[in-house]
């Protein structure tokens, strides 16, 4: 099911928690709603479900207006995040709602709904466990379970707030790379919302950067992390170093240093790159120089910080062979870079 | 080894430590003893004797005065009297208390703040007042006179003005109990009802309801066990005609007040009675469903 989202807004007594999105998601697809809290994403998110209702915009499923529609009406697959399981219905009572509640005309037998809730555990991978009560269960059967249950009411649309988000790391993975079999298998159309990059990232097909309430850009992890639209995005989604740098003649100079070259018109610029885009410069040639003020292991690499007279801390991400250690004098040289506005720079390194 | 790391320091500790370790938040046994000591003083004397002393009076006379004095007329017309008002206002105040509950703990609306403190007025309105006001509203002077000649309904002195006046006594008790629990709760789960197609009736009875069983049980046994001990209230309104608008507390006052003494205790004993059946079927509830009760939130209060 295509969704088409157009100029949507939403204000909360005078607060605007989205404003004019618009965003197309196409059948079949898997896409990570992607901000911080307050962002805007979880109310995108449920004013596609109709869970709320918007100030301004529409939001059609198919060829079909979907705005003014009830939720029950819109046929979603809605996973909450602290799941809200009915706790005095068993496993089973939990799928099988979303059928026993149709109209007597459409609803299957009793025997029917028993047959489709066992089915859904068995493809959530919890046979067996229809009879159990949800606080019974693990955080990681829940999510399964309400999962299962949304999917239940063969929904035309698949939509999760947060669905990993209370759960321990190591369970998240393993829930993460389920998900993303589960829906290559049944090839629903899915949004869900998290605040993680990572986790949006890894199991998004596209992923929808926002930040208040609006979409700062579009596209798939490789478009987010090298063609990052904002210096948001940039900064969001990974740690980042800002230098300020002149442009002129087409080099990138930091402090009368040239660090390369762009195609870029003349001006001041804020650079960003990353901890792991610096590389260390031999002793006398050109780069950003400073004085180590902390170095720590961190997996397989060093994580060494210097700082600089001018510019205050620049994080580095060097192989683990890497020399430097507290209080020597070295310089750094970006390998990879994005330039942006110097206003909209600063903007990012205020907030 | 691993595992044998992380226990071997604990284990040192314990055998280092040569008395039995206590927990941290309890006291040491002279303190434990006085403040219980204290507490059961305290409950023996103004819960226990008085209890004791009804049942004492009640069975002074023996056996068959204590039945003589249950089955005679009066009592009677008292004890059917009072199982109707209760049967009435009880269903009613848990309608509205329902209702109120779900209005202020699920949604939004302009008022509500005055609307929470209107349910806590009976309980900070002394009943006699509660009582005052319905004879003040339908009595011979009422403003409501007009209507009640009119349509030729007894209100004051009749059982209707004695509903009323329970009603008002006893309004606050389910949607006190509910209302806490509802907020705690809030709308995840009819969301989640309406979000795989229930509608607001299949939502209310299969989500919102169960959900506050136990509370709502709960806030229905306390508001029977006040609409059938109410006396001041009633006392204002009823005026106290034996045999027809006198409930169980109004006639064991007149019983007391012509020394009948035997007799009014033996009424007594209902009401107590009553209070036993209430606190036993609570904790019978609790025992029973007490893995429920936890994970609906009543445990946590």
């Amino acid at each position: 099911m295509d969704i088409s989202v157009r100029h949507l807004a939403k204000e909360f007594d005078g607060f605007r928690a989205l404003n004019d999105v618009s965003l197309d998601i196409r059948s079949g697809e898997l896409i990570a709603l992607l901000g911080p809290s307050g962002s805007g994403k979880t109310t995108l998110l449920r004013l596609i479900a109709g869970l709320e209702f918007p100030s301004g915009g529409t939001i059609r499923f198919g060829q079909e207006d979907a705005s003014a529609k009830s939720v029950q009406e819109r046929n979603v697959g809605f996973v909450f995040q602290h799941y809200a399981l009915f706790k005095h219905m068993s496993v089973a009572d939990n799928i099988g709602f979303g059928l026993s509640v149709r109209p007597r005309g459409t609803r299957p037998s009793r025997a029917e709904i028993r047959r489709r809730a066992e089915e859904l555990l068995e493809l959530v991978q919890l046979p067996g466990l229809g009879q159990r009560y949800p606080a019974q269960l693990s955080g990681g059967q829940r999510q399964r379970v309400a999962l299962a249950r949304a999917l239940a009411i063969e929904p035309r649309v698949l939509l999760l707030d947060e669905p990993f988000g209370a759960l321990d790391a190591k369970v998240r993975r393993e829930l993460r790379r389920w998900l993303r079999e589960l829906h290559d298998r049944t090839g629903h159309t899915t949004v869900f919302v998290t605040h993680d990059q990572d986790e949006a990232l890894e199991l998004a097909d596209r992923v929808v950067v926002m930040s208040q309430g609006r979409i700062e850009q579009v596209g798939s992890a490789a478009d987010i992390h090298d063609r990052p639209a904002s210096p948001f995005v940039f900064s969001f989604v990974g740690s980042s170093n800002i230098l300020p740098v002149e442009v002129r003649g087409g080099e990138i100079a930091y402090r009368g240093t040239v660090l390369g070259r762009t195609p870029d018109a003349d001006g001041p610029r804020s650079l960003f790159v990353r901890p792991y885009d610096l590389e260390l410069v031999p002793d006398g040639a050109p780069g950003i120089g400073g004085t180590v003020s902390l170095a720590r292991r961190s997996g397989g690499s060093r994580i060494i910080e210097i700082d600089t007279p001018e510019d205050g801390r620049i994080e580095l991400e060097l192989p683990a062979d890497a020399p430097g250690s507290v209080g020597d004098r070295i310089a750094v040289r970006p390998r990879r870079w994005h330039l942006f506005e110097a206003a909209a720079g600063a903007r990012v390194t205020g907030g | 080894m691993a595992l044998e790391a992380v226990h071997m320091p604990a284990a040192d500790a314990t055998s280092a430590a040569p008395r039995a370790p206590r927990p941290v938040t309890t006291e040491g046994p002279l303190v434990k003893w006085l403040l219980t000591a204290v507490a059961l003083a305290f409950l023996a004397f103004f819960l226990f004797l008085p209890l004791v002393a009804v049942f004492a009076e009640a069975f002074r006379n023996g056996l068959d005065a204590y039945f003589a004095a249950l089955v005679e007329p009066d009592a009677l017309a008292a004890i059917r009297l009072t199982l109707i008002v209760a049967a009435i206002s009880v269903p009613l105040n848990l309608v509205f208390g329902l209702a109120a509950a779900w209005a202020i703990a699920k949604h939004d609306f302009k008022g509500k703040s005055l609307l929470l403190t209107l349910i806590d007025l009976p309980f900070s309105v002394s009943p006699v007042i509660a009582g005052l006001v319905f004879v003040l509203l339908f009595g011979a002077q009422g403003y409501f006179q007009p209507l009640v000649a009119w349509t030729g309904l007894k209100i004051v002195f009749a059982i209707p003005g004695i509903v009323l006046a329970t009603v008002f006594v006893t309004l606050p008790f389910v949607a006190r109990e509910l209302i806490p629990l509802m907020q705690e709760q809030g709308t995840g789960d009819e969301e989640a009802a309406v979000s795989l197609g229930a509608n607001g009736w299949q939502t209310f009875w299969r989500v919102t309801l169960p959900n506050v069983k136990w509370a709502l049980l709960y806030g229905v046994l306390l508001c029977n066990a006040r609409a059938m001990g109410e006396f001041g209230a009633v006392s204002v309104i009823s005026g106290k005609i034996r045999g027809f608008t006198n409930t169980m507390p109004l006639q064991i006052e007149i019983l007391y007040n012509e020394y009948a003494f035997s007799a009014a205790f033996a009424v007594s004993t209902l009401l107590a009675g009553l209070a036993f059946v209430t606190l036993g079927i609570k904790a019978v509830l609790e025992a029973r469903y007490a893995g429920d009760i936890a994970a609906t939130g009543r445990g946590r209060h």
